[in-house]
């Protein structure tokens, strides 16, 4: 259902997807290094078989689930997204995957839960960023329980049909297309319920840079460069930069879970 | 023979002007790649950082030249006007790059250099080095005088730090690179600090020059 709901309009909307070759070649994981061809370069080293996924905190069901078991059962779809990183440049990427709320349902989140806290894989030996710490690792990331449950949330384990790569977060990550990239945590192996707003790693190194909200929003300037504009990767070297939208294009679903917020303040 | 003498000999016969022709050369086919789609799918910005990093390497180098032959006896300074001038081209490419085909409007290049102090001190720095560059001529110095050109010279100084300020303030976390640029353009200066203790032969015992 949630397919027809918000898969469909992405479609209608003529999004033109990146190919597989640029979605896979210019990323920001910096476990990997901060060079945008650093995770394609070095991250076959990362160890993905198997892959457990600890789910504790407020959850009726916690536990070490292997990723099989996590994804049983649930309906994986096709969703195009546009996804618009804080550095201003955007792609669009044909995302495979579940929708976050039924692995919710799935693990039971408990009444007095209100976020989800996420956590990225740490292997030092097969990650050279991680070794020379550029930032603080494990990287997290969290969202508010009803951010987490909106239908447009994904737990991606595919671009185009095809596992995950590698660079982009195999074998599980985070999607959440009106949120800047950084949120859309990769390579999942945490997944905690609690009541408290999580710390988030951004955030953290940088509070007056990076919100816990992190919406795409072309009228709060990151304070180093505008928001206002994007590139669309893939355009070559005279490439016009394009209008950003509020909340990426996706205002009509999720305007609502910011109602009477000051988003300038929630930024 | 020293090395230092042996290199002081060679570069009796190397010309200077093949840095010209390498420098622009490798320009020329850093912007061919990038019109390929052989400088990844963000080609703008690979160029912008690619031109970038190569006007810093060059201006670090040119900081290079007169602390190794007050230490080492070993004179590039042949070369050093050749370095500086490229250095220079590369950072007007790097501008050009990120204000013709990065940002593409004249109000989004004067909101941002404004508004962005990591980008205000990468113009400055730009701005600083243009008198450098149009007075890097033997006319030049006759006009000003050795003493006039070396004193506008020093302006290399502040816009150098300017730039690998830049560099450091660009980046997101703390990834290392930026860093020894700075760092390096930090010692390079402060070394032009240390007094250096000529042999008695040349000095009266005790006098201190530079």
């Amino acid at each position: 259902a949630a397919l027809a709901a918000t898969g469909a309009p992405a479609m209608a909307q003529g999004l033109e997807p990146n190919t597989l070759e640029q979605i896979s070649t210019y990323n920001n994981y910096y476990e990997f290094g901060v060079g945008k061809e650093d995770p394609a370069a070095y991250a076959s080293a990362l160890d993905i078989d198997p892959w457990t996924i600890r789910v504790d905190g407020m959850v009726d069901r916690p536990g070490e689930y292997a990723l099989a078991d996590l994804l049983s059962g649930l309906q994986s779809e096709e969703r195009i997204y546009r996804f618009r990183c804080v550095e201003a440049w955007s792609m669009v990427v044909p995302w495979n995957g579940v929708e976050l709320a039924d692995v919710l349902d799935k693990i039971g989140v408990q009444s007095g839960a209100r976020y989800v806290a996420f956590e990225t894989v740490v292997q030092p030996e097969n990650m050279p960023g991680v070794r020379s710490r550029v930032i603080p690792f494990p990287y997290v990331e969290g969202l508010r329980l009803d951010e987490a449950r909106h239908p447009l949330t994904l737990l991606a384990t595919g671009i185009y049909g095809q596992p995950m790569p590698k660079q982009n977060g195999a074998p599980i990550r985070l999607v959440v297309p009106w949120k800047y990239g950084f949120k859309s945590i990769k390579s999942i192996v945490r997944i905690t319920l609690t009541d408290q707003q999580p710390p988030t790693t951004w955030n953290r190194l940088n509070s007056r840079e990076y919100g816990f909200y992190s919406n795409v929003n072309p009228e709060v300037d990151h304070p180093r460069w505008s928001q206002a504009s994007e590139r669309r990767i893939g355009g070559g070297l005279f490439s016009r930069r394009q209008d950003t939208l509020m909340f990426n294009g996706y205002g009509d679903e999720v305007a609502s879970l910011y109602a009477g917020m000051d988003l300038r303040e929630n930024y | 023979m020293t090395l230092a003498q042996r290199i002081n000999r060679a570069q009796r016969v190397l010309p200077a002007w093949p840095i010209y022709l390498i420098g622009f050369g490798w320009m020329g086919w850093l912007f061919w790649l990038g019109l390929n789609g052989d400088l990844g799918p963000e080609p703008i910005n690979a160029l912008e950082r690619r031109y970038g990093l190569l006007a810093l390497q060059l201006l670090v180098a040119t900081l290079v030249v007169t602390p190794l032959r007050t230490w080492t006896n070993i004179s590039l300074l042949k070369y050093r006007r050749a370095l500086g001038l490229m250095a220079f081209g590369f950072l007007m490419a790097h501008f050009l790059v990120w204000a013709l085909l990065d940002l593409q409007s004249l109000s989004r290049i004067s909101v941002e250099i404004v508004r962005r102090p990591y980008i205000t001190i990468g113009f400055a720095a730009f701005v600083l080095l243009i008198p450098l560059a149009v007075t890097s001529n033997n006319a030049s110095i006759r006009r000003l005088g050795a003493l006039g050109w070396r004193k506008l010279h020093k302006l290399t100084y502040p816009a150098i730090l300017l730039g690998a300020v830049h560099f450091v303030w660009l980046v997101k976390g703390y990834p290392l690179e930026p860093f020894l640029y700075l760092g390096a353009v930090i010692a390079l200066l402060a070394i032009r600090l240390v007094p250096k203790r000529r042999p008695a032969a040349r000095a009266p015992a005790g006098a201190v020059t530079r």
